[in-house]
């Protein structure tokens, strides 16, 4: 008889990174059913383009790799990263975009790291923006929300438009994109951002119709759904709590102080909350604990920073949106804030 | 201070950093009261059950023992000694498995009890306050207490704090899970743990006492409060549970909110505590006589039958503990000693309960699965978030996979309590206190190789400095002694002409002595050398000894003895040497007279000549000199005297052999050869400059050079006709007027020279 040798701890919390990234492709899932509730289909056909190339990419990495292939493609991480692109791409989007940006993240950004705990930068985020930087026109083509759509979209008019470019009906993109007054509409960040270079105020931008009644239609909604999905994961202790509010206190001061100094020209703090991809980067991509900072303190410093940079871009840089640069640059900065905001252990630097 | 008793009046603790909340699973055991078990078939007491030195033995093979008699005696300080937990024989002393995480083999006593059960006697003590403080200490002492609660300090040092204790915290806290081995004594004992919490409030008069007690065992917070009724110094201080409440840092920092710094021990801030097992054994020992002989063990476990708390002796092997309370066998069964969290895993069930054995547990499979494959480190900072020491855990292990240990360091390592917190919550199950553990050990093992080098190269300076001055005092020594031998020599009396060669010798022994290797083989050499010249020296002498002995039989009688051959052998030969001295002599002599016919036209032959007309020169000179001191030292060796001089005699006399010969040598040769037909020069002109003697080399060279070149022209006219005679004549001139240039050279040379 023998007896079963171990080094302690012997009990084990039972928590596993599989469960863990399960856990937050399901508070995914509200922010996903804004989504399809507003702009159609296509995100989730997207979403699943993405997740099989993932899926494909990481077995055939995880093969050249010689590493064991059950544990790390089962463990959920390629499938939240694939969900991830996925979300973030324009619906009307060819399909091509979703199956290089999924291939780039995980071959490129993730495995050539080293894999699952090595990555130094958010694979969904890099992919992003090399999809922008690369496919410009495609990446922008972002279609109106439903309702104000000059024609109907459903599942298959999706779908033919991804594969082919065209509806069944013969309807391309751009014309899907043209409202029924009959002019090309963009996001509501894109919108405001090219009015202001044309001399009109934030508050003559916002009487267009694609900013809703509120703030601007479906987007509101939008992040709302992951928001609510980012306070269940807080509440599950999936992600630490530090980092979203950091990351919107942050940018609630910036755009707070710039709406109080320049009301046309800088849009307001809920705006900002509520549009582009504020809440998804606040939840679910400055949380990725990989890439992100590791101490408390560390996670607030960086979240802030990434807060600071997203109102930064979105209000002096070129692009509408910058949650992605934003991570990106908090990414590349993250080590260096481990450095110096390492915490004080028991016993050090205490009076005697 | 009184803000902190205040706060704890209120109810109010402190937080530390971390902490979890592992499944307490203390069910299992906690509704059962502690049984006492009957005695098992063999005990067996490893000699050191506590942190310090094992004490010496006091007992051997076959002896019969009594309960309570010490086996060991405490020899230091750190020694605590171990008692007979029974009556009984002791049966062997030897080398077993004892309860550590390596579990490394230790001397064990074994015990066969004989069922009496027979106590040693013992005196009750009624009233300790009437013991003194020494007193106490050394019942403590002989009672053989270590602390209870997992490390084992001897309670004898811990309770002799010199300072001023402000606190003494009673650990009650118990947080590993399953672990109710100290609830349960609470629950049925609290009366003795007070009586035992009295003797340190004695011993170490300290402004308050503090229980600290998890709020997960109601019970025993209720009878300690009913204990401790109208003892307004303690206070039963009820914290939240968590892990690792328990710990010696957390909890005084949940108590009193003060971080004990790190490398210092809590006693120096005025803090001391105790384990409530501890307090219970203190009093038994104090007040009843009783040594540590028994303890409380929690037997748990989902492979139990019955789990539950029992009385078990010290050396009560696992596996009897285990038939106790049922035992089921499973495949890859785990048997851990300890908690889940800290507890380490036992390699066989024949392993004792020592001082520091607070449980036993025996999990189902289900209940502790077997460790999950490690994953790949995500950083999520959990394990940062549970730290009770506020490390960055992942940190450490990437610094302990890569072996980076002044990073390591530098991320204080050695805070960690190896508790567990880190390890438990991983979602990647990285066993991570492993880690840490074998990076203390190569750690610790570096800087023990480290002090290790440090000394041996003290070591070695220090000889190396010894070496050198020993051999300076020596070398001074040999100094004095050289200048007193000196000085004795110089006074010119017939001891001290005697005691010359002895000198020499002696010198020749330093010299030999001292100096390194090299040296002392070139040393060798010239020994060898000598002693080689010393033999040829009494050869020689043997030979002059003959020669002389031979002369006289000569001139007196014609002897006839088997030697005569011999003798005639060394006549011959002394005769030839003679000859050879006279030819010398007479050489000299004729280079003299003609030296004063020579004639300047002879000077071209005299520069040919130069060389060896200086070799013979010296030479002759020398055994001239010699010549003379050869026949007076034949003499002397005949007449046998003792020469302070001899050996340079005998050096002269060899060296005088070997130039005749040479000389003659040369004089043959200087005879043979037809172009020096003239060996004159003056003595004194030819001991010349080496440039005196380039120049005249260069000049016979040219001049043998002219010589060929006439005879070339006196055959080339024979040989070919048709060559014209002005070339004839134009060579001639050529070498002529080489041969004027030269001689003229030669001439300035000698000029100069003179």
């Amino acid at each position: 008889m023998t007896y079963w040798i171990a080094s302690s701890p012997h009990n084990h919390a039972q928590s596993s990174t599989a469960a863990l990234m399960r856990l937050v492709i399901l508070a995914t899932l509200p922010g996903i059913f804004a989504q399809w509730y507003f702009f159609g289909w296509g995100n989730i056909i997207h979403i699943s383009i993405a997740t099989i190339t993932a899926l494909v990419c990481e077995f055939f990495m995880l093969s050249l790799r010689k590493r064991k292939v059950k544990p790390e493609l089962l463990d959920g991480s390629a499938i939240l990263t694939a969900v991830l692109i996925g979300i973030s791409l324009p619906a009307i989007a060819p399909w091509w975009v979703a199956v290089i940006g999924s291939a780039f993240a995980i071959i490129v950004v993730k495995q050539l790291y080293g894999g699952i705990g090595h990555n130094p930068f958010n694979p969904a985020m890099a992919a992003y923006v090399m999809l922008l930087v690369s496919f410009p026109l495609q990446m922008t083509s972002w279609q109106p929300p439903l309702e104000l759509m000059q024609f109907s979209l459903g599942f298959f008019d999706t779908l033919t438009v991804i594969l082919t470019g065209f509806t069944p009906d013969g309807f391309s993109v751009e014309q899907l994109r043209t409202h029924i007054d009959g002019y090309t509409m963009a996001t509501p960040l894109d919108t405001v951002k090219t009015n202001l270079t044309l001399g009109m105020t934030v508050a003559e931008s916002t009487t267009s119709p694609i900013f809703g009644e509120h703030f601007a239609l479906g987007w509101e909604w939008i992040n709302i759904g992951f928001l609510l999905g980012g306070i269940f994961l807080i509440y599950k202790k999936a992600i630490p709590w530090v980092t979203p509010l950091s990351f919107l206190a942050s940018l609630f001061v910036c755009s707070f102080i710039a709406y109080a100094i320049s009301p046309d020209s800088a849009s307001s703090t809920m705006f900002h909350w509520l549009t582009g991809a504020t809440m998804l980067g606040a939840f679910f991509i400055l949380t990725d604990p990989v890439s992100s900072a590791t101490s408390v303190k560390g996670r607030m410093v960086y979240a802030a920073l990434a807060g600071f940079l997203v109102f930064i871009i979105r209000e002096f840089g070129g692009y509408p949106d910058g949650v992605a640069f934003a991570v990106l640059l908090c990414n590349m900065a993250g080590p260096l804030i481990d450095q110096y905001t390492r915490p004080r252990t028991y016993g050090h630097q205490v009076e005697k | 201070m009184e803000s902190i008793i205040e706060r704890i009046n209120n109810g109010k603790f402190w937080q530390f950093h971390g902490g979890v909340h592992p499944p307490e699973q203390k069910w299992l055991s906690n509704d059962k009261p502690i049984r006492p078990l009957e005695l098992p078939e063999l005990l067996v007491l490893p000699l050191q059950q506590h942190i310090g030195s094992a004490a010496k033995l006091s007992v051997d093979v076959g002896d019969y023992v009594l309960k309570g008699q010490p086996l060991t005696y405490s020899h230091m300080p750190m020694a605590v000694p171990v008692h007979a937990p029974t009556s009984g024989t002791i049966e062997k002393i030897e080398r077993a498995t004892i309860p550590h995480p390596s579990a490394m083999q230790e001397p064990c006593i074994y015990l066969k009890p004989d069922g009496k059960d027979k106590w040693v006697e013992r005196a009750v003590c009624d009233d300790f306050y009437s013991l003194s403080r020494e007193t106490i200490i050394e019942k403590i002492a002989n009672a053989g207490i270590s602390g209870m609660g997992g490390a084992g300090f001897p309670t004898h040092i811990k309770v002799n704090q010199k300072p001023v204790i402000d606190f003494l915290v009673i650990n009650a806290a118990e947080c590993e899970p399953y672990i109710t081995s100290d609830d349960l004594l609470m629950r049925e004992h609290s009366p003795s743990i007070i009586d035992g919490i009295k003797i340190l409030d004695h011993l170490l008069l300290p402004g308050h006492i503090l229980i600290g007690i998890e709020d997960n065992k109601p019970e025993a917070i209720r009878a300690l409060q009913k204990a401790t009724e109208g003892y307004d110094k303690v206070r039963v201080c009820v914290l939240p549970t968590k892990y690792p409440t328990g710990g010696e840092k957390q909890l005084i920092k949940a108590l009193t909110g003060k971080e004990v710094p790190a490398g210092v021990i809590p006693g120096q801030m005025g803090i001391v505590m105790q384990n409530v097992a501890t307090c219970y054994a203190i009093a038994d020992a104090v007040i009843n006589d009783t040594p540590l002989i028994k303890r409380v063990v929690t037997v748990t476990g989902q492979s139990l039958e019955k789990p539950q708390n029992v009385w078990a002796l010290l050396g009560t092997p696992v596996e009897f503990l285990l038939s106790q309370c049922g035992y089921k066998e499973a495949e890859n069964s785990m048997l851990v000693m300890g908690g889940p969290m800290m507890g380490f895993t036992l390699p066989s069930p024949k392993i004792p309960i020592i001082k520091t054995s607070n449980c036993v547990l025996a999990p189902s499979n289900k209940e502790i699965p077997t460790p999950s494959d490690e994953q790949e480190c995500i950083r999520c900072g959990q394990c940062a978030d549970v730290c009770p020491s506020h490390l960055l855990p992942q940190e450490l292990q990437w610094s302990a996979k890569a072996k980076d240990y002044e990073q390591l360091k530098k991320l204080n390592l050695f805070d960690c309590i190896d508790c567990g917190a880190c390890a438990f919550v991983c979602p990647s199950q990285i066993p991570l206190v492993q880690y840490y553990r074998v990076a203390k050990a190569e750690i610790r093992f570096q800087q023990v190789q480290e002090i290790k080098a440090d000394k041996a190269k003290a070591r070695f300076e220090a000889r190396k400095a010894r070496l050198e001055r020993e051999k300076i005092a020596r070398e001074e020594k040999h100094r004095k002694a050289a200048e007193a031998r000196r000085a004795k020599m110089n006074a010119n009396t017939q001891e001290a002409s005697q005691a010359k060669s002895a000198v020499a010798a002696a010198l020749a022994r330093v010299k030999a002595k001292k100096g390194d290797d090299a040296q002392e083989q070139e040393q060798v050499d010239n020994t060898k050398t000598e002693q080689k010249l010393a033999v040829v020296a009494a050869v020689a002498r043997a030979k002059a000894k003959k020669e002389a002995k031979a002369a006289q039989e000569n001139t007196s009688s014609s002897a006839s003895s088997p030697d005569k051959d011999r003798v005639a052998v060394a006549r011959a030969k002394a005769k030839k040497l003679a000859k050879a001295q006279e030819a010398d002599t007479t050489e000299v002599q004729a280079e003299d007279t003609t030296a004063d016919n020579s004639s300047a036209n002879d000077k071209k032959a005299r520069v040919a000549a130069a060389v060896a007309k200086a070799k013979a020169k010296k030479k002759s000179a020398q055994s001239a000199v010699s010549s003379a001191s050869d026949t007076t030292s034949e003499k002397a060796v005949a007449a046998k005297p003792k020469d302070a001089n001899e050996k340079d005699d005998k050096k002269a006399r060899i060296a005088t052999t070997v130039a005749k010969a040479k000389a003659k040598k040369q004089s043959s040769t200087d005879i043979d050869n037809p172009a020096q037909e003239e060996i004159t020069k003056e003595p004194v002109q030819a001991v010349s400059a080496t440039d005196d003697k380039k120049a005249r080399v260069a000049a016979a060279i040219a001049k043998a050079k002219a010589k060929k070149l006439a005879k070339a022209t006196d055959v080339e006219p024979e040989v070919d006709v048709n060559e014209s005679t002005p070339d004839n004549s134009v060579d001639d001139k050529k070498a002529r007027i080489a041969a004027a240039i030269a001689k003229a050279k030669a001439k300035k040379q000698q000029a100069e020279n003179k």
